[in-house]
């Protein structure tokens, strides 16, 4: 790493501190998760009789929201709309992660700035229905809307690099892949990435250390993953 | 009885109410005797150092339940749950949201089992210590979830209230914070054989006065046995079957589906309950030691089948559980392998066309159902998926000509408790089972209104008993209230087709 500037070395430091804090804090958690028994069968009847068809259900919570669905078309819509621009996002931004940029997240560029658009949208729509409902202002804590916020900004950071003060984004692509192949090199000089980066490496942090795990723990639901077949299979309780 | 309780008036509409914090905060069960929390194993009273001994005892929890792990950490707060409990729209207490009912638990859990909640201030975390006020709001709380699952429906992750209220339930037990309704009760049926407490020789006199009315209403002789070894059924019944109305209407019809069948039957006076309390108090060995008794008592009457009666939460446990509690059934007839619903064997005799009804004679009732919650949203009936909502319909629409079904939005499994289940049928929470009761009332009210409904038919002992006592206070007549097979009893012609 000689010659490059302390900035730029600190802000390294904190990307693999940060990764590392993502990777093995969400890695713990999931195989804490995954390792809890489940004395007892409960899945939310009626509830699928084959393994298939428990997968499927999952993936129809995973993909479509369907239980949220059912409950709040509002929320469903807000959530669902997030979501999905946030992945949009995500597969846009690999382009700063693969060289050569590959042909599906080279399509995904032009949907993929609107979709940035779109999730703050959503991120300022889902924070102002927290406010507004009683039950859900009952409800909200302040880690509810830090994780609103946080996001919101990353993703107002984002759009002003893209539209108002265009950062380098070439510059950008050799100091990130610098940093994945683990030979850093120099990082831009825009004080409007190096916030948005920042603040990514927060959010980063802060996943496997709030709600944020729902993103893994919704495979391990008891009451959505079980099967049932509790006449057909003798469930045995490990600890009993 | 106490001041009348404050009702609204039926609309027939369910509407989501605004919030009016601490407005259920005083209700409060009654704390159970030494003994009672004695029998079960637990501290007779509050331990000396119980916000350890409880926190301990979470951390031990978190470890065994995989449901209270991932619940504990998922939750995203997005309110799906906020307006689906009955309770909350009865009472507009906002921690009778499912959410917030959670977040009572989950702040603690956060304090003592998140690495935020113990190096961050609490005002940032939303964490807090176990304190005498909130083991206060635990007791209060805990205490106004019936466990019905009906927010897990709704929650985009599955997240299930009732896991977490009987894990509050079973630490509020472990450190001698107990609830007299289930306790008391638990220790009768572990030391009687029936929650009542009915003796053998009591329970012997009333089989026989069911025997000698249905003489003399019908003329024919259709057997109530009692601990008969060699016969073919152990039936299994909640026991308010023997003695409440409209229970022991329905508890007459099982014995005439078994004459008609030309099945021999029994009851067992030592496994005379198929109500298992050790659910809702989220104590796995006591719900194992009720459910060893019926297990025991199959065996040593030498039973080819078990058959259970109406009884939503026991059917949970029977259905769910059971295999895992107390199976393998490996004793029973290989053609009926594993316990089966009432209902499930009177439909299969109605489709094999071994019983003659007579429609008619329920002429006098336009009849609704009411899916029991733990029966919609914790088993099943027949083969597939769903068959608890079909398999009692079935039935119905065979012996009724008239049937009505209630808003969609409040059957199967969207269906609404009864608001006294999950051992909160006491007495000292009637305000909160009156007000429980509100969002099925309406449904109730509008198919009564707009259809001539006069009859509401269930398969629940606790809702049969919930809903006589409550209904009346929004001028709904308790004879309203009917059991599943007291209308198969009404139908049944005795003597048609015996033995197909």
């Amino acid at each position: 790493m000689g010659g490059l500037s302390a900035l730029s070395i600190l802000f390294a430091a904190m990307f693999y501190a940060a990764a590392a804090a993502l990777f093995f804090g969400f890695l713990s958690k999931i195989y804490q998760f995954a390792a809890t028994p489940s004395p007892l069968k409960i899945p939310t009847a009626p509830a699928p009789t084959t393994a298939l068809g428990a997968a499927g259900r999952v993936a129809g919570e995973v993909l479509f929201f369907t239980s949220l669905f059912k409950g709040n078309k509002w929320t469903w819509l807000g959530g669902y709309v997030f979501h999905v621009a946030l992945a949009l996002v995500l597969l846009r931004h690999l382009r700063y992660f693969l060289q050569p940029t590959p042909k599906l997240v080279e399509l995904a560029g032009p949907p993929g700035v609107w979709a940035g658009i779109i999730m703050t949208a959503a991120l300022v729509y889902l924070w102002i229905r927290r406010k507004a409902v009683d039950r859900a202002a009952y409800i909200s804590l302040l880690a509810d809307y830090f994780a609103l916020g946080l996001i919101a900004l990353i993703g107002v950071t984002g759009l002003v690099m893209k539209f108002v003060i265009r950062t380098d984004v070439a510059a950008v692509k050799s100091f990130i892949i610098g940093l994945v192949t683990f030979s850093p090199v120099e990082m831009p000089a825009d004080p409007m990435f190096m916030l948005h980066l920042l603040l990514v490496m927060a959010l980063m942090v802060y996943f496997p250390f709030s709600k944020l795990l729902h993103a893994g723990g919704v495979f391990f639901s008891p009451t959505r993953a079980q099967v049932d077949d509790c006449r057909e299979r003798r469930h045995v309780n490990p600890w009993a | 009885m106490a001041a009348k309780i404050e009702t609204e008036t039926l609309t027939g509409d369910i509407n989501i109410p605004s919030i009016q914090p601490g407005a259920t905060a005083h209700y409060k069960s009654n704390p159970a005797k030494e003994d009672h929390n004695k029998f079960l194993g637990f501290p007779g009273a509050r331990v000396e150092n119980w916000r350890e001994a409880a926190v301990e005892h979470m951390g031990e929890l978190l470890g065994k339940y995989k449901s209270l792990r991932v619940f504990m950490d998922i939750c995203v707060r997005c309110g799906s749950c906020a307006d689906k409990c009955h309770y909350y729209i009865g009472t507009r207490d906002p921690n009778n949201m499912p959410v917030a009912r959670q977040e009572l638990m989950r702040k603690v859990y956060r304090k003592y089992f998140t690495p935020a909640g113990k190096l961050l201030p609490d005002s940032l975390t939303g964490a807090s210590e176990l304190t005498e006020a909130v083991m206060t709001e635990w007791y209060s709380y805990f205490h106004q979830c019936s466990q019905c699952r009906r927010c897990s429906v709704y929650c985009p992750y599955g997240i299930d209230t009732a896991e977490v209220s009987m894990a509050a339930r079973e630490i509020m037990d472990h450190v001698g914070i107990g609830q007299k309704y289930c306790n008391e009760i638990l220790g009768k049926v572990l030391k009687v054989g029936n929650n009542l407490g009915i003796e053998p020789h009591a329970l012997k006199n009333t089989l026989e006065f069911v025997e000698e009315d249905v003489k003399e209403v019908t003329g024919a002789d259709v057997r109530y046995p009692m601990d008969e070894k060699g016969a073919d059924v152990l039936l299994v019944a909640p026991s308010a079957d023997f003695f409440s109305t409209p229970h022991i209407e329905g508890f007459t019809g099982y014995g005439k589906v078994f004459h008609e069948a030309g099945v021999s039957w029994t009851v067992s006076s030592y496994a005379s309950e198929f109500a298992n309390f050790g659910m809702f108090i989220g104590n796995y060995d006591t719900m194992k030691k009720v459910a060893q008794r019926i297990r025991d008592a199959a065996l040593d009457l030498g039973v080819k089948r078990i058959v259970v009666g109406e009884c939503g939460h026991a059917w949970r446990v029977g259905y769910s559980f059971w295999n895992t509690l107390i199976g393998p059934f490996d004793f029973l007839d290989p053609k009926y392998p594993a316990p089966q619903h009432i209902c499930e064997f009177t439909l299969d005799l109605i489709r094999r066309d071994g019983l003659k009804l007579d429609k008619s004679a329920n002429d006098e009732f336009t009849v609704t159902f009411h899916d029991s919650c733990n029966v919609a949203r914790g088993s099943r009936m027949g083969d597939m998926p769903g068959g608890q909502f079909e398999v009692p319909r079935e039935i119905i629409k065979a012996v009724c000509n008239k049937y009505v079904e209630m808003d969609q939005n409040t059957i199967r499994e969207f269906t609404y408790c009864c608001g006294g289940g999950g051992g909160l049928l006491t007495d000292e929470l009637m305000d909160l089972r009156v007000k429980g009761v509100l969002p099925r009332a309406n449904a109730l009210k509008e198919v009564m209104d707009r259809h001539g409904v006069n009859t509401m038919a269930m398969i629940c002992a606790i809702c049969k008993a919930q809903f006589t006592k409550v209904l009346p206070n929004y001028g709904i007549p308790m004879e309203t209230v009917a059991s599943l097979h007291q209308l198969v009893s009404n139908a049944v012609v005795l003597g048609g087709k015996i033995g197909v």
